[in-house]
């Protein structure tokens, strides 16, 4: 299990690759690999994104992300996950975050990736700020 | 008792400092910590958490605590 908050732009594609290849034991264990990636849009809110920065509280968000990753590990019967999430400035097109979840089967798989997806956009304290046509705005209530 | 407080994203910009550092003296509550650093009312929508965790405005605080404050925390629609 890998959860990775970091500033640096990433290719979940690259990412999803490299950890199944470097965890020991994994091949032939999984028949099942579901793959969540949220990805910037260059429209929210009938505005148009030209940038987003991402706020966060590095501590809680370790946390929770952690947490997260756990209860999903404890509710269905997953063989590994990896999470990564970024923070700073994105630009429209860029990966924000990426859930991926290995197990021997599908439902748990989805599942697993569907829960840490929707709990960590809940729980971990991220603030979005959008530099819109208009100017920054800081994005405070979902519609 | 000494408590760090930490303030983010549109919080932070209006009170327009991001740490505090405070003391007070007595039984204190996060509203008490929220009353003495950021000295105005508190806005019905301001999330609070203590040591990483959610807490509520009731909730007691001690010595070494750190108290952070920030709004709504934004996941995107569904």
């Amino acid at each position: 299990m890998k959860i990775r908050v970091s500033a640096e732009a990433f290719d979940p594609w690259q990412e999803i690759e490299r950890h199944q290849a470097g965890q020991a034991g994994l091949a032939g264990k999984f028949g099942a690999t579901a793959v969540f990636v949220g990805t910037l849009r260059d429209f929210n809110q009938g505005a148009g994104v030209q940038a987003m920065t991402l706020e966060h509280y590095a501590p809680m968000t370790g946390k929770h992300l952690q947490r997260v990753a756990d209860e999903a590990a404890a509710r269905w019967p997953i063989e590994d996950l990896l999470v990564i999430h970024r923070y700073g400035e994105l630009h429209p097109g860029e990966p924000i975050v990426c859930v991926a979840v290995w197990s021997a089967h599908r439902d748990a798989a989805f599942a697993a990736c569907r829960y840490v997806i929707d709990e960590l956009k809940t729980r971990a304290p991220f603030w979005k700020q959008e530099l819109t046509d208009a100017g920054r705005r800081w994005v405070e209530q979902e519609k | 008792m000494s408590i760090t407080v930490r303030f983010f994203a549109s919080i932070r910009e209006r009170l327009g400092k991001g740490e505090d550092n405070i003391d007070i003296k007595g039984i204190a509550t996060v509203a008490d910590v929220w009353n003495k650093s950021a000295k105005i009312p508190l806005p019905p929508n301001v999330l609070a958490a203590v040591n990483m965790e959610y807490a509520r405005t009731d909730q007691a605080v001690r010595d070494g605590d750190e108290v952070a404050f920030f709004p709504p925390v934004t996941g995107g629609a569904r």
